[in-house]
């Protein structure tokens, strides 16, 4: 079956076997088993349980705010990217260092210092409320620790990327009488693109399944602040474990299609 | 001409340090003003009460169970990480890209379905539950259902680092030292793994920082008893929930300082990768 890149490498079988056992006993086969015991579900009942008025709103908002989260990560993401890599200045270091805090921060403290930071009387809250904006229980506030827990992944995707692009390729473009929106046009964004993409997937899907940092600047009200891994929490602390396999299989689907449909679309725009 | 390259430049110089100053905004209000709450918020009384909350019995379990945690869940995810990026990088065989794919998986699983895949198995209700239960063997709420919660999303970490860097390293070396006569072990304690010690570095950091401040999969299989099965992160949730916010982030500072000495050693391990 291995066509080995060359033959006298040793240890394909144990390595693909040991690979193979420990995904499925850790990962594949508990997952699958999620599959099996929603199968003890009819489709009526399915249908009933995803149906109700609390966990379409919960879907609306865990996908709606997932979005406007990883696109907001695409706008400042590219923003730290292309000043970190484009300019020296004081600090920079500092900041490329603690781009990936939220990455090491535990989730729950990134969700108590947000919610302590943006509550009403919190340390920006407090202008936030003076303007008349709700941060702490609102979608915003949910958006919000979204974008903090995946800040890294579009910085980090793109960066080593347009470390790459010589800046020969932008000057050739510029003395050739393109302007900074030509460059940006024909130049900058093709070579950035699929790697933006990339990092936006990541993002998105993290966001999506995002738990602790959530819950705490939520306040979880329902039908305006729930999401749906706090559902499918709820439903585990009343033992409802097949309402709670429905939530998780619908979440499960929903996020692969939209995951096949950006995979979709960067092949799309590789190619062309 | 020379005053309108002069003011090109000076546009382009502005046009930077309103980007620059952005990046800067952007690294203070999300990074650093987070990051002082929780130091602030945690000696607002005094060191004396950050220390007491650190020290009480009830903190001190759990951090020993994240410790537990992290100390099974990590290795194991190590030895899974280089075998996983071993077949995947010195071979050619079919179903490699839907492996890679497996392996990502975790990734884009949310954390609460990682836990709620081990209740549905081992739980009192859920497939293997009635047979446990007659052999007295308890998985859910207890410790080993932390550990399983916590490898099933640390799983790609390691992996995820080593597969790209040991596919740009090609298969040279580790042949030649073949042919020279080593067997398969000598060959990668001797060749593959000084290759890649840097690599792995960084996986190991990333992979202990998550499973040190993993919530949601542990959250959901833990059943919160105060000190039995009670992490570090979980114990920061139930604190502040008791509105005993100094003790909370007393708490939280410790997980704080690990998650910046992981940073640190990331950093380090970087720059020597990139050496």
């Amino acid at each position: 079956m291995a066509r080995s890149v060359s033959p006298v490498i040793p240890g394909f079988n144990l390595t693909l076997g040991y690979t193979l056992v420990y995904l499925s006993l850790i990962v594949l086969i508990p997952l699958a088993g999620m599959l099996v015991y929603a199968a003890q579900l009819s489709w009526q009942d399915f249908y009933r349980i995803i149906s109700t008025p609390q966990v379409v709103s919960a879907l609306k908002l865990s996908f709606g705010a997932a979005l406007v989260a990883a696109l907001v990560n695409g706008v400042i993401g590219t923003l730290l990217a292309w000043v970190i890599v484009r300019y020296r200045f004081p600090g920079r270091k500092i900041i490329d260092a603690l781009i990936d805090l939220p990455f090491a921060l535990p989730t729950a403290v990134a969700g108590i210092a947000l919610t302590t930071l943006y509550a009403p009387k919190g340390l920006l809250g407090q202008y936030a409320s003076d303007m008349g904006i709700k941060v702490a229980f609102t979608p915003f506030g949910i958006v919000l620790a979204l974008t903090f827990v995946t800040l890294p992944f579009v910085v980090r995707t793109i960066q080593p990327v347009l470390e790459d692009i010589p800046r020969e390729l932008e000057e050739a473009a510029t003395c050739l009488g393109a302007n900074s929106f030509q460059v940006l046009r024909h130049v900058l964004i093709p070579a950035l693109l699929p790697a933006w993409l990339t990092g936006f997937t990541l993002a998105f899907a993290r966001a999506v399944g995002e738990y602790g940092s959530v819950i705490f600047i939520a306040g979880n009200m329902p039908g305006k602040t729930e999401i749906l891994p706090f559902l499918i929490m709820v439903k585990l602390d009343q033992y409802d474990y097949l309402g709670a396999t429905a939530i998780g299989v619908m979440m499960l689907v929903v996020s692969f299609v939209f995951l096949l449909l950006i995979n979709l679309l960067q092949r799309y725009l590789i190619k062309h | 001409m020379s005053t309108l390259v002069l003011s090109a430049t000076r546009q382009r110089n502005l046009g930077a340090l309103t980007l620059i100053g952005c990046a800067w905004l952007v690294f203070v209000v999300f990074l650093v003003l987070p990051l002082y709450v929780v130091l602030s918020e945690a000696i607002q009384q005094g060191y004396a009460s950050f220390f007491t909350a650190v020290l009480e019995p009830d903190a001190i379990a759990a951090l020993k169970l994240t410790l537990i945690a992290v100390g099974i869940s990590v290795p194991l995810n190590v030895v899974f990480g280089v075998s996983a990026a071993w077949c995947v990088s010195k071979y050619e065989f079919r179903g490699k890209s839907l492996l890679v794919t497996l392996i990502d998986l975790p990734f884009s699983v949310s954390p609460i379905i990682a836990g709620l895949i081990y209740i549905l198995l081992f739980g009192a209700q859920g497939f293997f539950g009635e047979w446990l239960a007659e052999h007295d063997i308890q998985i859910i709420f207890a410790i080993p259902g932390i550990v399983l919660a916590t490898l099933f999303v640390t799983v790609p970490f390691v992996a995820r680092e080593l597969i790209p860097l040991m596919q740009q390293q090609g298969t040279q070396e580790e042949e030649a030292a073949r042919l020279l006569g080593a067997s398969g072990w000598q060959m990668f304690w001797h060749v593959t793994l000084p290759n890649i010690r840097w690599g792995l570095t960084y996986g190991v950091v990333l992979c202990t920082a998550r499973a040190l401040g993993e919530f949601g999969a542990v959250s959901v299989v833990s059943g919160h008893i105060r000190g039995f099965t009670n992490t570090l992160p979980l114990h920061v949730e139930i604190l502040y929930n008791e509105y005993n916010h100094v003790a909370a982030f007393s708490v939280a500072t410790v997980l704080l300082v690990m998650a910046l000495l992981m940073l640190i050693l990331k950093q380090w391990a970087q720059e020597r990768l990139e050496k």
